[in-house]
């Protein structure tokens, strides 16, 4: 099996990611729910009964209708409709894709950030990593939540409410996504340290190569595996942060909605009975979560070295 | 020591300076507070002399000195929706939200410390694992959901009819998911009682609790999962160390190890993270000020965004940016009095 003709296919085959992969029912339920749902918001367009973003489909008639199974259900909406008569299961699978959109976008722009100022506090050392870390220390008291509401506040007030509406989704993975690079930062840095003591580098030095280089070449292939571990967790994070936002009016408005503004706008009337329009987008959103919280575990468990050999 | 106090404290100021320069540049380039004060029908002459007069035309520098220089004396400005000074409403609205956050705490104390020894102790009895994979469910849901959910459940109330009726284990499952309802979920209360200065305090009467029962009970969910697995994981790391082996051989009871000689240093790791979260549970306070409109910091501070009162916003910002720093510097410096081994960042051995 040690021939130069091993596929990369047989080489994952044989690995012990996919050994344990196999082993552990948890993942494997997890992974198939995640595929399922982030299949169903790619395909959100051809899979959707009706388009929410389109006025003409919207009959005010059919407002607060129930889902299936319930009193007075329509069978045209199955999961209900919410307070503007749109079909729940529609703005669902929509609203799952801005949140996936979002939760990745801003894992995107973290991981960038972080790996850059990870690697320079890392390898340079000295002040440049007291003053990156110092910032980073300071940003995590604060609580990434709250720096994210903060800026999320300060960005709603000075674009005024129509232009943020607008560039919502970009300015979401930037708040997010700054809120929450130190997290990355932190990870990258401290496999940097241990990293750069080893020989392989020193032999980089050696044969003359550039900083620049030996940080992305060299030392950051090394560093990918924890990265990747932090990365999802921070996908799940992010999906919550920019829930929490748009619960908070501070997020995606209600005519592109995400899963947190779904939410919101069904927590209005929640009181008059009508529980499904905020219940079931929040469902969704707590087992989006979960199964991404639940791979994050696993991958954890299976690429944490320490616990590996123990 | 001395210069570990030092270090702490001139770093607490720094970074004081620059959540004041923050939020005093968010204060410059915000909105304009003159839209909020004056209606449409004020001509532009009187707008510039409003203008003057409020020193909004100075340049910046002189702007933030005068502001630092106030702040220091504590004064934030006049609030334009409640016209009275800024950190007057932030006190009126303070007592509200802490007596959510101790409410939320005493749940998280009493109810995680147990739950994480428990787990600590017996890892492979079904009930352990049952709290911990809960906890792993109640990390994954957002505070407002869980609030959500329990307004649903314990406020309005859930009638449950999925089972038949006729037969008598249906009707007692049905009445078994049915909850009653009742609870408040909506404000403080009206009875309310006067302790002292701004403090009004709704734990005195049975109304007040009432209030407290669902913004507490949600607050605290979304704390306890990251308590019960701190607690779980220091505890093992505790009962693996060789002095609890050692009183195991010295024939110590069960109960006097783990209660008396593990928790004890449990507990120190636990405190210092604690000190940490309670600063982070002011950003939660936010979301779950918001769905049960409860009158506290968070609420007015959406309320101050929404209504573009930037000096509330400013103060709101530096209170807080205080907060935080006074629990962490408190907390570092705890932890350093505890732990001499910690050592200065920058002066590597």
């Amino acid at each position: 099996m040690t021939t130069a003709t091993v596929s990369r296919w047989d080489r994952f085959r044989e690995s012990f990611f996919w050994y344990s992969f196999k082993r552990d029912k948890v993942a494997i339920a997890s992974f198939l729910v995640l595929l399922a749902m982030v299949l169903a918001a790619v395909f959100a367009p051809w899979l959707a009964p009706a388009d929410p973003y389109d006025l003409a489909q919207i009959n005010i008639m059919n407002s607060e209708l129930p889902p299936v199974g319930l009193d007075g259900a329509d069978p045209a909406f199955p999961l209900g409709t919410d307070a503007q008569g749109r079909d729940l299961l529609s703005t669902i699978l929509y609203g799952t894709r801005v949140s996936l959109m979002i939760g990745f976008g801003a894992v995107v722009l973290q991981a960038a950030l972080g790996i850059l100022f990870g690697l320079l506090a890392g390898y340079l050392g000295g002040k440049v990593d007291a003053i990156l870390m110092r910032i980073a220390d300071v940003q995590l008291s604060f609580s990434t939540l709250m720096v994210a509401i903060i800026v999320g506040a300060v960005f709603k007030a000075s674009f005024g409410n129509l232009m943020f509406g607008e560039i919502a989704i970009y300015m979401l993975i930037f708040i997010i996504g700054v809120a929450e690079w130190p997290q990355i930062a932190r990870t990258v840095r401290a496999s940097v340290l241990a990293e750069k003591k080893k020989e392989y580098v020193d032999a980089a030095k050696v044969m003359g190569f550039g900083t620049p280089r030996i940080m992305f070449r060299h030392i950051l292939p090394n560093t990918l595996s924890p990265i990747f571990v932090i990365a999802t967790v921070q996908i799940a994070n992010a999906i919550i942060s920019e829930a929490a936002l748009s619960f908070l009016g501070l997020g995606m408005p209600e005519t592109q909605p995400s899963l947190g503004s779904l939410i919101k706008s069904g927590f209005d009337y929640i009181q008059s009975g009508s529980w499904w329009i905020t219940l079931i987008p929040g469902l969704v959103l707590v087992v989006l979560v979960l199964v991404i919280n639940l791979l994050g575990d696993w991958l954890r468990d299976v690429m944490n070295p320490r616990l590996y050999k123990g | 020591m001395l210069a570990f106090l030092v270090q702490r404290i001139s770093q607490a100021l720094l970074v004081m300076f620059v959540i004041s320069i923050i939020a005093f540049a968010i204060q410059d380039g915000l909105g304009d507070p003159l839209q909020e004060m004056v209606g449409m029908s004020v001509s532009a002459e009187e707008r510039e002399a409003i203008r003057e007069e409020l020193g909004l035309n100075d340049p910046f520098l002189v702007q933030y000195l005068r502001f630092a220089g106030n702040a220091i004396q504590g004064d934030l400005g006049n609030s334009y929706f409640y016209s009275k000074p800024a950190l007057e409403v932030i006190a009126e609205h303070l007592p509200a939200t802490l007596e959510l956050v101790i409410g939320a705490s005493l749940i998280i104390i009493f109810l995680s410390v147990p739950i994480g020894v428990y787990a600590a102790i017996r890892p492979q009895a079904w009930l352990s694992k049952f709290f911990m994979g809960v906890s792993t469910v109640g990390i994954s849901i957002p505070v407002f959901l869980t609030a959500i959910v329990l307004i649903q459940l314990f406020s309005i109330g859930v009638t449950v009819n999925w089972f038949p009726a006729d037969t008598g284990w249906g009707q007692w499952l049905n009445d078994f998911f049915t909850t009653e309802g009742g609870l408040p979920s909506y404000g403080r209360g009206d009875d309310l009682v006067h302790l002292f200065g701004t403090w009004e305090s709704g734990l005195f009467t049975s109304e007040g609790l009432a209030h407290l029962v669902l913004p507490c009970v949600s607050l605290a969910s979304i704390m306890l999962p990251l308590f019960i697995r701190l607690i779980r994981a220091e505890m093992m790391e505790v009962l693996q160390s060789d002095y609890i082996r050692y009183a195991r051989a010295k024939g110590l009871s069960a109960g006097r190890i783990n209660f008396l000689h593990a928790l004890k240093n449990t507990m120190l790791p636990v405190i210092t993270v604690g000190g940490v979260q309670i600063g982070i549970m002011v950003a939660y306070t936010i979301l779950t000020e918001t769905v049960f409109q409860w009158p506290g910091l968070g609420l007015m501070f959406l309320e101050a965004i929404t209504r573009s009162d930037i000096p509330l916003i400013v103060a709101y910002l530096m209170v807080v940016g205080l907060i935080f720093v006074v629990t962490n510097t408190l907390v570092d410096l705890i932890y350093g009095l505890v732990n001499p081994t910690v050592k200065l960042t920058g002066k590597k051995a």
